[in-house]
């Protein structure tokens, strides 16, 4: 790639959008720790931060302030690179995550060029998403490891155990919901479920054992034996202060987050809503197909926000109804239920195909399969 | 681009492989197959082998690795804690280790490094549908056996972690 490339490619529509989605996931996240503390209160039938800012709505920055000033304490003993590494690597595998997910569909310029509402486009983004889901809980071992502090070790072995339980009835969710979309691209599964149904109907099953392991991946309760208050003072955390810890913190909500994208892309239809064909088809013939594309776009984008929002309350919504489950209970209700759940969602999801056929586009193995489309289609 | 890209990959998976041998805390040894995993991770994505490239982040760094971490943290294996080793042993690990390296050199000495034809080349072969092609085509009786293999550990370990009838640890 010679400069002029790299310069165009730097300045282009497409670059913006990556900014735009670190941006959005950021302010996302910050605004989440204000929410949480608004439908806690809203649960608990209490006031809630109502001090900075009209309605409280300067909290998150009077939390920075408050961290950022707080002093770095590194306890006796500990590995003091490690120690910095772990928040550290929490936060970046939690930001990985939202490269992939389709944020909307296609922008039509009146230059002919096209920006995907995505910052990029792999065909393996379920893979993606999963690897990096993986990762994720590195941060939190190595954290607590190198704290030199026996809740702290309790803490990231049960956030190790926990993760390697529920990635497996995750991964095989994720399986069944392949068989029937045919591809691993987010964008083309969203595609999928703007012109057809949404996977819900396919797979409610698949969707249930999917936001389980969802909590018990992003360390809510009733999963977040980790840091469980009650048993470990504050878990993988318990050494953590200033900044750090609010790396720790900041890394969940943007989990969160990014869970509650996933689900409304992979489950939910992603960025369709009801009668956008209706919208479109009426908008083309009164105001021209550029137009009309663009609008159904920044509504699907909008609306995507809105199940996405939804998710992220439905969490906040379980952590302050439910109770935090035991340790064993946890371990029970990932092997001998969502396992065997979710092998019976794949045997079901199979006989169902064969019985009744399949949305997911047929191969055809007597052409050369063509080239990966960069360039997605705006429309048919 | 890709040239010094290659080199600076193969230069973090060497650079980590080496860490892993010779760092002296098993922590550390193990941080840094992780980082060796990316690296190779790295190079598959440069071959265009998307699927596994993340099929082996998943695998490796995401799952085997945590659990070599999470017998790390619970044996606290520290340098301090390590027994120093047998002269026997350390005689055997020489013996083996330079065994192995014969075996490497003697498969890899009338190797004859071809690149592959820009001409010819199929930049499609490392995706996931190719792969699902031949899979399910020209290998499907191993890898059905292989599956069947996984699925029997998996259902094994839930069998063992079931509690018996009348067990109770509370």
């Amino acid at each position: 790639m010679d400069l002029s490339a790299l310069t165009s490619l730097v300045i282009s529509w497409q670059s913006l959008v990556i900014l735009a989605v670190f941006g959005i996931t950021l302010l996302i996240a910050t605004y989440s720790t204000y929410a949480e503390r608004v439908v806690a209160a809203f649960l608990q039938d209490r006031v809630g931060p109502d001090r900075a800012g009209p309605y409280g709505l300067l909290q998150p920055l009077a939390d920075a302030v408050k961290l950022f000033t707080k002093e770095e304490f590194f306890p006796a003993g500990s590995n003091r690179a490690l120690f910095v590494f772990g928040p550290c690597l929490a936060m970046t595998t939690a930001l990985m995550a939202s490269a992939v997910i389709p944020f909307g569909n296609t922008l039509l310029l009146n230059n002919g060029d096209v920006v995907r509402l995505q910052a990029i486009e792999v065909n393996i983004g379920m893979l993606y998403v999963f690897g990096v889901v993986s990762l994720g809980v590195y941060g939190l071992m190595i954290g607590g490891w190198a704290s030199n502090n026996k809740f702290s070790l309790l803490g990231a072995i049960r956030a190790a155990a926990q993760a390697v339980s529920y990635e497996l009835a995750m991964g095989m969710a994720l399986i069944a919901l392949l068989m029937v979309t045919g591809t691993l691209s987010l964008q083309k599964i969203a595609l999928q479920q703007y012109d057809g149904l949404w996977n819900i109907v396919y797979q409610p099953l698949g969707f249930i054992i999917f936001i389980v392991c969802a909590f018990a991946e992003t360390n809510r309760t009733p999963f977040d034996l980790p840091e469980c208050e009650t048993e470990l003072v504050g878990g993988y955390h318990t050494e953590y202060s200033s900044m750090k810890m609010g790396l720790y913190l900041f890394a969940e909500y943007i989990n969160v987050f990014v869970a509650s994208a996933v689900m409304s892309t992979l489950y939910f239809g992603g960025f369709s809503f009801p009668g956008e064909h209706l919208l479109y088809n009426s908008l083309t013939s009164s105001q021209g197909e550029l137009f009309a594309h663009n609008v159904v776009t920044i509504l699907g984008t909008v609306v995507l926000f809105a199940k996405i929002f939804f998710f992220i309350f439905f969490f906040m919504w379980v952590r302050w109804t439910l109770p935090r489950f035991r340790y064993d209970q946890l371990m029970r209700l990932g092997w001998t239920m969502l396992f065997p759940l979710a092998i019976l969602n794949i045997i079901l999801t199979g006989a169902f195909i064969l019985f009744f056929g399949s949305k997911a586009p047929k191969l055809d193995v007597s052409k050369e399969a063509a080239p990966t489309e960069i360039r997605t289609v705006a429309r048919r | 681009m890709g040239n010094s890209l290659f080199y600076f990959l193969a230069f973090v998976a060497l650079l980590s492989a080496l860490g892993v041998v010779f760092a002296k805390n098993p922590m550390h040894s193990v941080l840094f197959l992780i980082l060796t995993f990316f690296a190779i991770s790295g190079h598959y994505l440069m071959l265009n082998a998307q699927f596994l490239a993340a099929v082996n982040i998943i695998v490796y760094a995401g799952a085997i690795m945590v659990l070599f971490l999470f017998v790390v943290m619970f044996l606290n294996l520290n340098a301090d804690t390590e027994p120093n080793k047998s002269g026997l042993a350390k005689v055997a690990g020489a013996i083996a280790g330079g065994m192995l390296l014969l075996v490497l050199i003697a498969a890899l000495r009338n190797v004859n490094p071809v690149g592959a034809d820009a001409a010819s080349f199929d930049s499609q072969i490392g995706m996931v549908n190719r792969l699902g092609l031949v899979l399910y085509r020209q290998y499907l009786v191993p890898f059905e056996l292989a599956s069947v293999l996984f699925l029997v550990a998996m259902v094994g370990s839930v069998m063992l972690g079931k509690r018996e009838a009348g067990e109770r640890n509370f």
